[in-house]
């Protein structure tokens, strides 16, 4: 590697960071003011994107190629900025009460329905945008070739950040924005149009973010992968920046795209013998820098400790051990669901279907072990399930062991995994604790899509099957419903035991609990180690069910399948989330797998959900038959 | 003699510029309730989260039966026998009040990660002994979130009680509460100081509570001590006159 390669990979990261900084900068305002994490952020920068490549050839043909490709950006930035303030409008202005979980998932269903959108709109394929006229050709620097438009990609970020500073410390909106970032209380008793302003912040954010869009028309291709992919860089740029903090952001933004750049440029690297290819290791440096900085700095670079929030919503009712009935109903669906395979003789199909079900319950119960009993969302459990599903895949297809130990190795992993991540998603809470896990569970999507040696790549590894006696469809439902059944009556078990009443008081009062002498953090640890592990044995199962595993089957949708089915239920009882994981696993049988849009009308039944039951359709039904 | 319960050396904290605490020591003995008072802004709440291991002084030591604390976690602190109530009370609402007091059982003893048996039986025995003392027996199975705030508050003096602490820490123990039910409440925190032979330091705004309970008042203002004595000693001290009642006699406000 010579200097010269490494100057030029720093000015290619400067040129990133002003992308990630534009996603994230929009990101952390709209949270400063509205303390809402837009989910749906990411795919106002795809959107951009988007609609520049179509605004640009548009524009050209009328008032020639420069005006049509500046005029298709800026165009874009600006259609990008009013759909958001219509999303204010219609959708945030009714949820802004609501409890943390609901926001994030109707942003999060924006994202779905934003999608299928684009889909319909624009089509599966990649659109290339035109170049860049007048900044098409490169710059020499010490005999290597710059491309112009990146460094005046690498001066937009910082113009950006200034702009943003000035409007933020010289204008009277820009002061009303700090003061609702300080204290929104005081800012809505001084009589200011806050609904005004929320619209404004809204439009302004998802601007900033189709602006970051619409300028990468000359670098990459519009395609629908997108959304998701800057959600996950911008949520490592704000946690690591510090929620709130534009400059922060700023940071960030670059010390993460040029830790990228760094080791792009280092390409092979001899370590004591072993060749390492570093370029392949930059989402691993992500992660690391990311770790680095909230062991440092738990609020991020510039952030500052989150104010304690009161808990929206009323307590939740004191559990109780089931009653006889409850115990009965609980017997009378084990017997059926032992009963599938006689079924199997008349209806082919219906092993395989509760076979389904089953996976999807204890990846439902799982999960619901943090958010229940936790009170801590993840956004990310397919990580989990993912690294289930790839150990036991791994262990069963290249090590070549039988299909018990496969199980058992993948879900050694999942542990191992939850027990790392589990470690810094602890430190958290709220809606941090959201993204951390979310980000995370980008990091282990990317490294399936990435390793190929291990995982397969895009492909994954395939030829997943169990041995006998568990090679029939008969044989691994009845394995995978007496795995189901310990794990349930494990979660069951633990959250009336001590552990689980530690759980329980940390999620009422972290204040209380340390007062008392709970060591919080690490309760949290080890509930979050558990799930992983439980999540990990749906995981395997899975990879056996279906014979094979690709990055497909455990991207963030996995995720929020896991959160809907918990909610369907509702989330305060165990009972809930595998009612939740059989109805949302029929629904997609029956109804969504008929539509190429069925990830967009999933969003739509998330949206009603929350919407129309704000605790769930076990509460909700409860509420309608007492008012009845 | 043995080292008080509690002693605090030398206590500073500043924020940016402004001294939270200036060189604060106070100490406490075996069965004593000591009133920390002072207007507001004068460094009571520094000073107890500091004891309670929420902040960490920027200089001085913390001391708990002749053991340096100082800076410890609030559950290392808790585990070694300070209990502690907030000034907005807070429990545990989605448990029952016999659970609450459970889990502080629970957490005293260190059996918080006991994953497999149920923890309905632990400590039952003690937790309604606690709940008897505390006067809350007749709600041990009502859910803690139904509970009126004054009840709230007892129950959170149940769960301090619960690691058996040789310290408490009530921060405005009577806060929010009538009349009435602040008298009960401190006549119940008096006689379990001597029942128990406990060292109490609260803090405290109501001054029929501190002139008529306390032992002993230790009197803060812009983060120094200005007063340390009985109760007749502090209410004739004319520097606590001249800056805690802007001169007005303190007889006043005495409704024993």
């Amino acid at each position: 590697m010579s200097f010269e390669s490494l100057l030029f990979q720093a000015v290619n990261g400067f040129a990133s960071a002003s992308g990630l900084f534009l996603v994230a900068a929009g990101l952390s305002i709209i949270f400063g003011v509205t303390r809402i994490v837009n989910m749906a952020h990411g795919s106002f920068y795809m959107l951009g994107l988007y609609l520049a490549v179509t605004l640009a050839p548009l524009l050209g043909e009328v008032f020639g190629g420069a005006l049509g490709f500046w005029g298709g950006i800026f165009g874009a930035a600006l259609v990008t900025a009013a759909l958001g303030a219509l999303v204010e409008i219609v959708l945030l202005r009714r949820i802004y009460a609501a409890p943390e979980l609901y926001q994030l998932l109707a942003t999060f269903a924006l994202l779905l329905i934003i999608n299928d959108a684009a889909l319909y709109f624009w089509g599966p394929e990649d659109i290339l945008g035109p170049r860049a006229p007048g900044l098409s050709g490169s710059v020499e620097l010490l005999g290597r070739r710059l491309p112009e438009y990146d460094i005046f990609l690498a001066v937009i970020g910082p113009l950006v950040l200034l702009a943003l500073h000035l409007i933020l410390t010289r204008t009277r909106f820009g002061r009303l924005v700090r003061a609702a970032t300080q204290d929104r209380e005081m800012v809505a008793a001084l009589g200011i149009n806050e609904a005004a302003l929320f619209t404004a912040v809204f439009a302004l954010g998802t601007g900033i973010a189709g602006f970051g869009g619409a300028l990468q028309m000359a670098r990459e291709p519009a395609n629908l992968a997108l959304d998701l992919s800057v959600l996950g860089d911008a949520f490592v740029v704000v946690v690591v920046g510090g929620m709130g903090s534009i400059r922060g952001a700023y940071l960030a933004a670059l010390l993460v795209a040029e830790v990228k750049a760094l080791c792009t440029a280092l390409g092979l690297v001899e370590i004591g013998g072993y060749a390492f290819n570093m370029s392949r290791l930059t989402l691993v440096a992500e992660f690391l820098v990311m770790a680095v900085v909230l062991v440092v700095r738990p609020h991020g670079l510039f952030g500052r400790p989150q104010p304690v929030q009161a808990r929206r919503g009323e307590a939740e009712a004191p559990l109780m051990p089931l009653d006889r009935r409850g115990r009965l109903i609980a017997l009378a669906v084990l017997v059926f669901f032992a009963g599938v395979p006689l079924l199997g003789a008349f209806i082919s199909y219906a092993p395989v279907l509760a076979l389904d079900m089953l996976i999807a319950a204890l990846f439902a119960a799982s999960l619901h072990l943090l958010m229940g009993p936790g009170g801590l969302a993840s956004f990310g459990h397919a990580a989990y399930f993912g690294l289930g599903a790839y150990g036991t895949a791994y262990a069963a297809t290249v090590l070549g062991l039988p299909t018990p130990l496969a199980l058992a190795v993948g879900i050694a992993t999942a542990a191992a995994g939850a027990m790392l991540f589990g470690w810094f998603c602890v430190r958290l809470e709220g809606v941090y604790f959201a993204m951390l896990t979310l980000a995370f569970a980008q990091i282990v999507w990317s490294i399936a899509h990435q390793s190929e040696e291990v995982t397969g790549g895009s492909n994954g590894l395939f030829g997943v099957w169990p041995d006998p006696p568990f090679d029939s469809a008969n044989g691994l439902y009845l394995a995978a419903l007496a795995i189901t059944v310990i794990g349930v009556v494990l979660i069951r078990r633990l959250v009336f035991s001590p552990f689980g009443l530690a759980l329980r008081a940390s999620r009422d009062s972290r204040l209380r609990a340390e007062a008392s002498g709970i060591a919080v953090e690490k309760v949290r640890w080890l509930a979050f180690a558990l799930a992983g592990l439980l999540c990990g044995a749906a995981g395997g199962l899975f990879a056996f069910a279906k014979g094979s595993i690709s990055p497909e089957a455990i991207s963030v949708g996995r995720s929020i399948d896991g959160l809907v089915m918990v909610l369907l239920g509702g989330v305060h009882s165990l009972m809930g989330p595998l009612i939740g994981a059989g109805g949302l696993t029929l629904l997609q049988d029956m109804v969504m797998r008929e539509s190429p849009y069925w990830r967009g009308l999933l969003g739509l039944l998330i949206l009603a959900i929350v919407l129309l039951f704000p605790s769930g359709l076990a509460g909700g039904l409860r509420r309608m038959r007492r008012t009845s | 003699m043995s080292s008080p319960v509690l002693e605090v050396s030398a206590l500073t904290k500043h924020y940016g510029g402004v001294h939270a605490l200036d060189g604060v020591s106070f100490s406490i003995a075996r069965g004593e309730l000591l009133a920390l008072i002072g207007p507001n802004g004068a460094g009571k709440s520094t000073c107890f989260n500091i004891v309670n291991g929420q902040i960490r002084p920027d200089s001085g030591r913390v001391r708990l039966a002749g053991r340096d604390i100082t800076g410890l976690a609030p559950r290392h602190i808790a585990r070694l026998g300070v209990g502690r109530t907030f000034q907005v009370a807070t429990v545990f609402a989605s448990m029952t009040v016999l659970e609450n007091v459970q889990m502080a059982l629970i957490a005293a003893r260190g059996q918080v990660f006991g994953l497999w048996t149920a923890a309905r039986h632990r400590g039952h025995g003690d937790a309604l002994a606690l709940l008897e003392q505390t006067g809350l027996a007749a709600f041990a199975a009502r859910p803690a979130a139904t509970l009126a705030y004054g009840d709230v508050k007892r129950l959170e003096l149940a769960m301090a009680l619960a690691g058996d602490p040789a310290l408490l820490l009530m921060d405005e123990p009577t806060a929010g509460m009538s009349s009435d039910e602040r008298q009960a409440m401190i006549a119940l925190v008096r006689q379990l100081t001597r029942a128990r032979g406990l060292a109490v330091l609260f803090t405290e705004h109501a001054m029929d509570v501190v002139f008529g309970h306390a032992d002993r008042v230790v009197v803060l203002a812009r983060g120094r001590l200005i007063a340390d004595g009985s109760v007749e000693a502090v209410r004739d001290d004319p520097a606590v006159r001249a800056v805690y009642l802007g001169g007005a006699s303190i007889t006043l406000s005495q409704t024993p």
